[in-house]
Formats: structure tokens, sequence, C-alpha cells
């Protein structure tokens, strides 16, 4: 069995927003729209305050209540974990996004570009209509992982199976691949490290892991 | 600024749902209880036609704005797809259940048709509270205490409507404004049930604030003076159809405005927060 993760290193992730970025080039997801972003949190009270960045977004649990109430069956999961949604079914009804505990779902009405009413030639090019008025979030760029490994490559490890951000973050605080795998990247991070998940009292088994050395 | 490590951050109202949700779980819920206790009240008789068709009414306004809030209406049979866990899905199906079974009473004049379509307008209600509770984002409607609440001040909106509609024929008994005060006082205990329940956990203060406002409408106007009306009702009969339709007209509209609070106002979203469990080990080290 496959299930893919993303491990988030808190201690290494500096916020510089590039996983953001490049999510937005790679999926080309509208403005008001990020698959993947960074929290800057600030915790504490003064003068004990710490500042941390935190990468959100979908976190592809293995119990999504996102699927559990989605009336048409659009949002589904893939054997290796992944939550998917299938554009050509869904009704836009938005109930997958107020059972998401993760803020991770978005719903676009009408078109939104980067300037104004006209798109931009990028925009023109990659506009999908098939996207407008239904539930769209972050796929572990699932397409990526499938080209990958149709060609061979390992997810996490080859860039050309791994998602955007994972690819781009500078600081190497993202990192994706086979939980089930004991000899993966992320089995031995979260082997050697402190970890904590996002709401695992929601019981929603997420497939997000932070690293976090608390001070 | 979070506090504490622990405490939750970056809570937001959620946008997703808007009055057009409310509206169909003001008119959903008031409307499948009116079918549900118009055939009780009836029994062994069939209901009311006016009854029927005003509680048949108010479901379908109320599907009918969850259709005006979709994305894709075009595609809103898809709605039927996933029945195994979804309650949209189910309360879709009890819709159109409930549709049949009038439509099949019409047709046969069996009056037991009639009493089947009743205990489907309940079922309705109640897919409607686990519909909210379904919903583990908005930690307003998760809670378990929705569910009660939910069903109880549909019940009081279905009795309410039903009073106004027999007070306007004349034949609006104190028996009746009886039922309507137990339900209004099973609706403050289930009010007061959920509110405490939001309160003792991490609930957003956004949420605890509308909830304060909910609560002087469910308590006041929802529950006191319409008890009191029904009691000068229930002891001075000859004054029950005024009495009756004002407790009905005051329990009606704080039900109303309770749901629209709840579905608008005091749906914050979970937040982020770091987990309170820091572990080491790989996580299915113990599976393995």
């Amino acid at each position: 069995m496959t299930r893919y993760v993303m491990v988030a290193d808190l201690n290494r992730c500096v916020g510089c927003q590039t996983c953001t970025a490049a999510c937005k080039q790679t999926n080309a997801t509208p403005p008001g729209v990020q698959w993947r972003k960074v929290l800057d949190i600030e915790m504490g009270e003064y003068p004990e305050v710490e500042r941390l960045f935190m990468p959100v977004g979908c976190q592809h649990c293995s119990d999504p209540p996102c699927m559990e109430v989605c009336p048409s069956t659009a949002t589904g999961q893939r054997d290796d974990g992944i939550v998917t949604i299938d554009y050509a079914i869904c009704i836009g009804c938005s109930y997958c996004a107020v059972a998401c505990p993760y803020q991770a779902r978005y719903k676009v009405d009408t078109p939104r570009f980067s300037y104004g009413d006209t798109p931009t030639d990028s925009e023109a090019i990659r506009f999908d209509a098939g996207r407008i008025g239904v539930a769209q979030k972050c796929t572990f760029c699932a397409d990526r992982v499938d080209a990958g490994l149709a060609r061979g490559l390992t997810p996490g490890v080859a860039p050309d199976a791994t998602p955007a951000c994972a690819n781009a973050c500078i600081a190497d605080a993202l990192t994706f691949g086979d939980l089930e795998d004991p000899d993966s990247n992320v089995s031995r991070l979260l082997s050697e490290k402190s970890w904590f998940r996002m709401h695992e009292e929601l019981g929603t088994d997420p497939g997000f892991y932070y690293l976090w050395d608390e001070k | 600024m979070s506090t504490t490590k622990l405490s939750r951050f970056g809570t937001a109202h959620q946008t997703n749902w808007d009055w057009r949700a409310a509206a169909n779980f003001i008119c959903g819920g008031a409307g499948s209880a009116l079918l549900a206790l118009s055939m009780l009240h009836a029994f062994p008789g069939p209901a009311s036609g006016l009854a029927t068709l005003l509680g048949l009414l108010l479901i379908g306004v109320g599907l009918a704005c969850v259709w005006m809030e979709i994305g894709r209406p075009w595609r809103a049979f898809n709605v039927l797809f996933h029945p195994q866990t979804s309650w949209m899905t189910r309360e879709a199906y009890v819709a159109a259940l409930i549709v049949v079974l009038l439509a099949a009473q019409l047709v046969t004049g069996a009056t037991v048709l009639g009493y089947a379509a009743g205990l489907a307008a309940l079922l309705f209600l109640y897919a409607q509270a686990r519909i909210l509770k379904a919903a583990r984002g908005i930690p307003a409607w998760r809670t378990p205490a929705v569910v009660p609440l939910v069903v109880a001040t549909g019940l009081v909106e279905g009795m309410a409507l039903l009073a106004l509609l027999l007070a306007a024929r004349g034949e609006l008994t104190s028996t009746l404004v009886t039922v309507l005060f137990a339900l209004v006082t099973v609706r403050a205990a289930a009010w007061m049930h959920y509110r405490r329940t939001l309160l003792a956990a991490d609930t957003p203060q956004a949420t605890r604030r509308t909830l304060e406002v909910m609560h002087r409408g469910v308590l006041f106007a929802g529950t006191v003076t319409p008890l009191a009306l029904a009691a000068i009702a229930i002891v001075a009969p000859g004054s029950a159809a005024l009495t009756g339709a004002l407790a009905a007209l005051g329990a009606l509209g704080a039900g109303w405005h309770a749901k629209l609070l709840l579905v608008v106002c005091a749906a914050q979203v979970q937040g982020y927060a770091f987990g309170n469990k820091l572990r080491r080990g790989h996580p299915l080290a113990a599976t393995r």
C-alpha cells in the first residue's frame, strides 16, 4: 500500500511563500485562491513572543470529512490517499468547504483574473471553465505524481514526480513521500524528529505532518 | 495573536453558506414539522389540505433557496449520488419521498399515505439537523447538541404554524396550546444544553457573541413570552385563539431568528492550531 503525505518542518520554513507562488503557477489558481499557503504566526504575550511560519492546505486526510458529506461523490480518495475532486460531477454546494476543518477548499463562482476582467495571455491559455462554480483544493499535484510514476520515478525524490510546492521550497522545509514505505524520505524524517498533526482530535487522520523542535 | 501554543488562530466567518442556506433550515424545518404535526393532529382522519400544502410549499421554498446557492444548479440531481454517507443526499431523497407519498395520497385517497408522509417529514427534519452536525469545520454546527436543537426548534415552528392556521379558522383549542407550551419548553431545554456545550468548549469569540444574541431571542421572545401567553390561553380557554396565536408568533419568530443566526452569523470556521501532542517515532510504528 501507498499513502502519500506531506511533511512540513516548521523549524526550517522561513515564510518566503515560494511554495505558494509555485502552487499558483503550477495549478493556475485565480486571485484569492491559495491551495498552498503559509501562515505567519505570532505566539505568546510580550515579551515572550515567538514567530513562526506554517504551511497549510488540504491535509489529504485518510478519513476526510469533505468526502463523507459530499452529496455528489465528486470528492473521492485514491488508493494512495490523495483526496480528489471531480469537477465534472461537483454541484458546488460547498458542503465540503464547511466540513473541512482546515479551510482548504475554495469555490469561485465567476472568472477572476489578476488585472480586472481581462485575463493576461497566460491566464487566458490556462483558464479552466470546469473549475467555475465547483469546489477546488490542493491535489498534491496528482498529475505530476502520476506522470512521474509512469516514468518509473519516485514521488518525493524525483522533482518530476513531486508536488510543485515541495520542489520549490528554498529551505527544504516541505517533503513529500510515501508514509507506508519505511525507507522513504518522509518516514525517515518522522522517525527521527518530533512532530504533530493539526486537529487530530477531530478524527480526520490528516496526511500532513509538522516537524517541530519546541524550544 | 494567539496567547497559548495550543489555542486556535485564524478563525474567520464561513462565507460558503449564506441566507439561502439558512432559508432551507428555516423553511424546511418549519414546513416538515408542520406536515408531521398536522397529520398527527388530524389522526385518524386526513390532514387539512391547507396545512399540507403550506408544509410542502415551505420545504420546496427551502430547497429552491439551496438550488439558487449552488454553483452548478443544472447538475442539481447529482445531489442524489451519495446516500451512503451524505445527509444532504438523504435529505433530498426524503424530500422526494414526501412528494411521492402526498401525490399518491391525492390520487388514491388513502389517508395512511399521508401519515407515511408525516413520518418522512420528521425524517427530513432529522436529516437537516444531521447536515449541520456533519460539518466538522464549524464548531457551532458540529456539536451533537445541535441535533436536538434543530429538531426541537423545527417542531416548535411547525406547531406554531399549525396553531396559527387553526386560530385563523377559530379552531385553536387549549389542548393544542398546551402542546405548543410543552414543545417550547423542550426547545428551551435543547437550547440551554446547546449553549452550555459550546460555552464550555473552545468556541471562537465571534460565535460566543452571536450565542448571546441568540440566547436573548430564544429565551425571551421564544420561550418566556410564548409560555406566559400560552399559560393564559390554557387557564382562560376563551382567549385561546388570540393569546395562543400570539404565543405561536413569538415561538415561530424566535426559532427562525435563531436558525438564521446559527447559519449566517455563528458559523466561525475551525481555524488553525498546533497539535496538542508532540510525538516522536514513525506514525505507523505501532501498527507494524
